[in-house]
């Protein structure tokens, strides 16, 4: 992968949205604070974290659902506010929640176009299935037909939809939501493969996951939030699972870290950490 | 996740990017046969139906499908068809209305108090009641939309108040007769289409349904998608022109196509390219499908509901004015006894989903003739409408049935 020697420049560079000091509080819960995020265009970032560390405000504040109390956000070298999901939009940053939002009676068509239909009084159904064909073959897309009611199809087919849908307004920057999330593993595959290429396509995606292999697998760099905080950023071509799981959790004494200390330990062929496992076992 | 997604995910790679559909008439055959195993039935089952229930009363009774008794069955069907029209809007977006009888007994009543007894003219008087009956839709969406109030609840309380308003409209008399020879009551009892002009009417829906088809193939060939062929969009018109043509011909030994019928099948086509072809029908089909995903499409979903509220209280009035005209009198039983829910049976009948999203105009035009047919048959037979409730009841049933039968299997082939 080339992108992980690209990300770091870029991001020196010219980062296309960053984030600084970020704060938000709802009454007296500090959801985030003083956070730092920045994306490049043609690189994905990770956003992990616990349950309640502050992943879904900081999307909401990217998307124009909540504003923030302080910080700034600058989106290609301007400092910009994002005081509606329209404002949102119209800046290029579109987000594809977790529940999708499709309308499970109407076909691909109709729902990427949904709220955005060309000609209204008459609909203009050529232009709009040629568009869909176009987009859904850029992303190499596996859809039976365009015809297809959504209800026809399985849920990494969805988010396929869903994304295409994003891409449809021409974003620099798409946030995905749990993309991979109560996906089986071949779909699951299926959406690590879109990614990389909204990634080969120059846009910069922010992508919030729970699942380190995905993470991994697909992300140039991890941003750990914990607690509404930052919490490390890695590059995710070297990181590993253990480190990632101590900068969620905060703890460096868990399972994941129990065992490859072991498996180091097994490796290195000590005999003495030969009985430890055979201890622990018990 | 389990099998079936596993290689629903495997198995479009073979069939990626369009088969759209395979060619010629044994593959339109298999997709049907696709379609309906899917649990996606269209009008079907109620094309199925109506061929029994004709069959059926035709040997019961032989006049049944004499000219003379279709004819009255064709003009009978507006004005409630007309109502289920309305209903079918509301059930689209996934509400309902039981109000539109009594609606469309206020309109009647309005109509005749203010063209009788105030002496408007008719046409103003039915523009007065329409207008009203638009305000009632306005009112139930404004409670609807600002309180959230159920619609079940809203239009219940409506059932109520707005009889309560039609009787205290008509007053001691309780009835009012309009004129014999005023325009609406001839426009709704004697007015048919001349032999020609129902003939060229025919023919000019053929060749509009070729025109359009034509057009939207070429232009499709033309952006290089898969189209519809020459010949199909040849034989789709001859079809129509056929029928369609032996239909008004038989009808036309006696006295013919109604004006009405032809008002009621106007409003069906408006509603049909409404809901097919503008941005406004797909946003109605969004609502009812799924009411998140279609505000978050920036789709203003109050006004969405809005609209179908009041759009099914107007096509109440019209089809209580119609109802009046034709008896040429408004009482108190106008709108009343069975109205209401042969409107919403016929919408529901002609396969307009309760679960909302899913429908088409030609529901109500199907469901209706279907609701019509039995008790046209049944009042020949000289039973008495405690059969006429009987059966029109098992019908509604087995209709509703076979939508949560359809349904269920939609989803297990995931159609839904």
């Amino acid at each position: 992968m080339t992108a992980s020697s690209v990300s770091p420049a870029a991001t020196m560079t010219a980062p296309l949205l960053s984030l600084r000091g970020i704060t938000k509080s709802f009454g007296a819960v500090a959801a985030l604070t003083d956070v730092d995020l920045d994306v490049a265009a043609g690189e994905v970032v990770a956003l992990v974290g616990d349950n309640g560390a502050g992943k879904s405000t900081l999307v909401k504040v990217l998307s124009g659902v909540h504003a923030p109390d302080s910080g700034t956000i600058t989106f290609e070298s301007e400092e910009v506010s994002i005081p509606s999901p329209a404002a949102a939009q119209q800046l290029g940053i579109a987000t594809v929640f977790q529940d999708l939002a499709l309308c499970e009676n109407l076909n691909v068509i109709e729902n990427l176009f949904l709220g955005r239909e060309l000609r209204g009084h008459r609909l203009d159904d050529v232009r709009m299935e040629v568009r869909s064909r176009e987009l859904l073959q850029q992303l190499s897309a596996k859809i039976p037909s365009v015809r297809a009611p959504i209800a026809a199809l399985s849920g990494g087919q969805r988010q396929t939809v869903a994304i295409a849908r994003s891409l449809l307004g021409d974003p620099k920057v798409i946030i995905l939501d749990e993309p991979t999330a109560a996906l089986g593993v071949a779909q699951t595959a299926e959406v690590l493969n879109l990614i990389d290429r909204l990634r080969e396509r120059g846009h910069g995606v922010i992508m919030i996951s729970h699942n380190m292999a995905d993470v991994t697998a697909v992300a140039d760099r991890v941003v750990v939030l914990r607690l509404g905080r930052n919490n490390g950023v890695f590059d995710a071509e070297t990181v590993t699972a253990e480190e990632l799981v101590t900068a969620i959790t905060g703890a460096s004494d868990n399972a994941v870290t129990r065992r490859s200390a072991r498996r180091r330990r097994g490796a290195a062929g000590a005999p003495a950490g030969v009985t430890k496992e055979g201890t622990d076992d018990e | 996740m389990s099998d079936l997604d596993t290689v629903e995910a495997v198995a479009p790679a073979a069939a990626e990017f369009d088969p759209d559909r395979p060619r010629g008439f044994r593959g339109t055959l298999t997709v049907l046969g696709e379609r309906f195993r899917g649990g996606d039935l269209g009008v079907a089952p109620v094309v199925a139906g109506l061929i029994v229930i004709w069959t059926v009363m035709q040997s019961l009774n032989p006049i049944f499908l004499s000219s003379t008794n279709l004819v009255n069955l064709a003009i009978e069907c507006v004005p409630v068809g007309i109502i289920a029209l309305g209903v079918m809007f509301m059930l689209l977006v996934g509400q309902i209305d039981l109000s539109v009888g009594s609606i469309s007994g206020l309109s009647a009543a309005v109509t005749a108090v203010l063209f009788v007894d105030q002496g408007l003219s008719p046409w103003l008087a039915v523009a007065g009641a329409v207008l009203l009956a638009c305000l009632i839709g306005w009112l139930y969406a404004q409670v609807f939309n600002r309180l959230g109030v159920p619609s079940f609840v809203i239009t219940l309380a409506g059932l109520l108040g707005f009889l309560g308003v039609q009787l205290w409209m008509l007053g001691a008399k309780g009835s009012i007769n309009l004129p014999f020879d005023s325009g609406l009551v001839t426009f709704a009892q004697l007015q048919f289409v001349p032999p020609w002009l129902s003939y060229a009417l025919v023919a000019a829906g053929a060749v509009a349904l070729f025109a359009s088809g034509y057009a939207r193939a070429s232009a499709r060939r033309s952006a290089g998608l898969p189209a519809t062929s020459t010949q199909a969009l040849l034989l789709r018109s001859a079809v129509l022109l056929v029928g369609l043509g032996a239909a008004v011909w038989y009808l036309n030994r006696d006295r013919g196509v109604g004006w009405m019928f032809v008002l009621f099948l106007g409003l069906v086509l408006v509603t049909h390219y409404v809901l097919s072809r503008t941005k406004y029908g797909k946003s109605l089909y969004a609502v009812g499908g799924n009411v998140e995903a279609a505000r978050r499409a920036g789709i203003n979903v109050k006004a969405i509901y809005a609209s179908a509220f009041m759009l099914c209280t107007t096509l109440a009035a019209i089809g209580g004015v119609l109802a009046a005209a034709r008896l040429a009198a408004a009482n108190q039983s106008s709108g009343g006894g069975d109205v209401n829910l042969n409107a919403i049976a016929a919408a529901v009948i002609g396969g307009t989903s309760l679960f909302g999203g899913r429908g088409s105009a030609f529901a109500a035009l199907l469901g209706i003739v279907v609701i019509q047919s039995i008790s046209s048959g049944l009042t020949l037979l000289n039973l008495d409408s405690s059969y006429r409730f009987m059966v029109t009841g098992a019908v509604l049933l087995l209709a509703v049935a076979l939508d949560s039968v359809a349904r269920r299997s939609r989803a297990s082939s995931g159609r839904a």
